[in-house]
């Protein structure tokens, strides 16, 4: 089974730039988080914590990524725990940043 | 972000399966000798096209996002790319399983033209004389034709799917220079004592030796090899392969067979792993969250006497359709089992007779073999008919007084 998640992220994430999930995306909540999947790359992701759920699901209405951690409740000594898993999820193309196709 | 891990979550189920497999007919115009659902001869009782969609509609419900399409051969049901259509067209992916035999290159530009469909290819040998000899004459050279016609219509990465025999785990290397050639990408997976696979596991499976050559493969090859997950049993040779390392029948896998049906897993098709039917009730949702046999495959295993060995973090037992099938305890190592536990216990077992596959749909008649020239059954009727045209079978019946 194809994990885009254990893909290991390439450089830092930029908490300050808009995100939103991307359109070909479907989120199924599970207890454990949720399950993403991308229509278009045909990949699985785990979301491994309903927090991080609420933070993806918080992402497109909010002005950045940090905005929407802050949002969901994560405290701040967890984010960079959050931008690492947001990473993955832009390397695996599950999210990407507002204006960009 | 402290949970247990997935695989152990995974392990209580989730809301809906995550790998679903959906064989829409048991029809099929070969008769390979492995076939894990014994097909060959339609079923009456398959789902009519109307019950299909309504499947696909369940599905989209419960955001099952893609299923795999087998059979049989899932071509031949005629209602076939209206099915894909349907589902494509309602969030719900598809990956189907083939041999071929209807990927014509019109099919093959259509294919190529869709976002939400993937194809894959039987192959069982890297030669048609290794190909042939488990799936029939001819079949290797219309794999290769189908495969031909995806590369040419464009559509990138489809799959090669082969299951693993004792007769070409030596053509690994083949295999994915053939994947290579045509653009694809191989995905491997592992014989079971399913369907008529029971029949021939006892000469078709690699032997201990390609076992290991088998994992040094797959650990040389890392994710660019696709397995289903089908090897956990192997990484008691050392570390754990790509994937989820976890028997997920009823867990995160299920099997909807032609008339409806739902099975705990693919290579399970029997009774005793018969969860429910989608035309039950309260549907295919009823029976994944609801069903007997699935909350007891989600409440935690015993790993029985495989709790002690130092493999059994990675391989966790092994698959259970195997050991059923070879008449083990489900809670005993995997007949295949590479520290040699399952040679043991097949040893033991082997004066009860294992529970035989059921049902079974193979073709009445035996599939060509080499070297092999049968009779016709055909018979002659001894009485013209009544008049040339009088098709009534009672034509000239009169009854005794």
């Amino acid at each position: 089974m194809a994990c885009a998640a254990s893909t290991e992220p390439a450089g830092g994430f930029d908490l300050d730039a808009p995100w939103q999930l991307d359109a070909q995306v479907r989120v199924r909540p599970e207890a454990f988080g949720a399950l993403l999947y991308h229509f278009g790359t045909r990949q699985l992701s785990f979301l491994k914590s309903p927090a991080l759920l609420a933070v993806v699901r918080l992402l497109g209405a909010q002005p950045s990524a940090r905005a929407a951690c802050t949002a969901a409740g994560v405290q701040a000594e967890d984010l960079m725990r959050y931008a690492h898993a947001l990473q993955t999820l832009a390397a695996s193309r599950m999210i990407r940043k507002r204006g960009t196709v | 972000m402290n949970a247990p891990p997935l695989a152990e979550q995974f392990a209580c189920g989730l809301q809906a399966p995550i790998c679903l497999t959906w064989e829409l007919t048991y029809a099929c115009n070969l008769s390979c000798v492995h076939c894990l659902s014994s097909s060959g001869r339609r079923d009456p009782r398959e789902l009519t096209t109307a019950e299909c969609m309504a499947v696909i509609d369940e599905l989209q419900r419960m955001q099952v996002f893609y299923v795999n399409i087998g059979g049989g051969e899932p071509t031949v049901r005629p209602d076939f790319w209206a099915l894909v259509d349907y589902a494509t067209g309602h969030d719900v992916g598809v990956k189907f399983s083939t041999n071929g035999v209807k990927i014509t290159p019109e099919i093959a530009r259509r294919l190529a033209g869709r976002d939400y469909v993937d194809v894959q290819i039987s192959l069982d040998g890297a030669t048609a004389e290794v190909n042939d000899a488990v799936r029939g004459r001819g079949s290797y050279e219309v794999a290769l034709r189908a495969m031909g016609n995806l590369a040419g219509a464009g559509f990138a990465g489809f799959k090669i799917s082969v299951v693993m025999t004792r007769h070409n785990v030596a053509q690994l290397d083949a295999f994915k220079a053939i994947a290579d050639r045509f653009g694809a990408q191989l995905r491997i997976t592992r014989l079971r004592p399913s369907g008529r696979g029971a029949d021939v596991w006892d000469e078709l499976r690699p032997t201990v030796a390609q076992q290991r050559e088998l994992y040094d493969w797959l650990v040389a090859h890392g994710t660019d090899v696709l397995t289903g997950d089908s090897f956990f049993h192997l990484s008691g040779f050392g570390g754990a392969l790509p994937g989820l390392n976890l028997c997920g029948a009823g867990r995160v896998v299920c099997l909807i067979d032609p008339v409806g049906d739902v099975y705990a897993c693919p290579f399970a098709i029997h009774p005793s792993f018969l969860a429910g039917n989608v035309r039950d009730p309260d549907g295919f949702a009823g029976v994944w969250q609801h069903s007997e046999l699935f909350a007891r495959l989600r409440r935690p295993q015993s790993g029985g006497a495989c709790e002690s060995c130092s493999a059994f973090e990675s391989c966790r037992g092994g698959c259970m359709a195997a050991k059923f099938f070879t008449g083990l305890p489900l809670d005993g190592p995997d007949p295949e089992c590479v520290r040699g536990h399952g040679e043991q216990a097949l040893a033991a077992a082997a004066a009860a007779p294992a529970p035989r596959p059921s049902p079974d749909h193979s073709h009445r008649t035996a599939p060509y073999r080499p070297g092999e020239r049968q009779p016709v059954p055909l018979t002659l009727s001894a009485r013209p008919p009544v008049t040339a045209c009088n098709a009534n079978p009672l034509a000239g019946f009169v009854p005794e007084r």
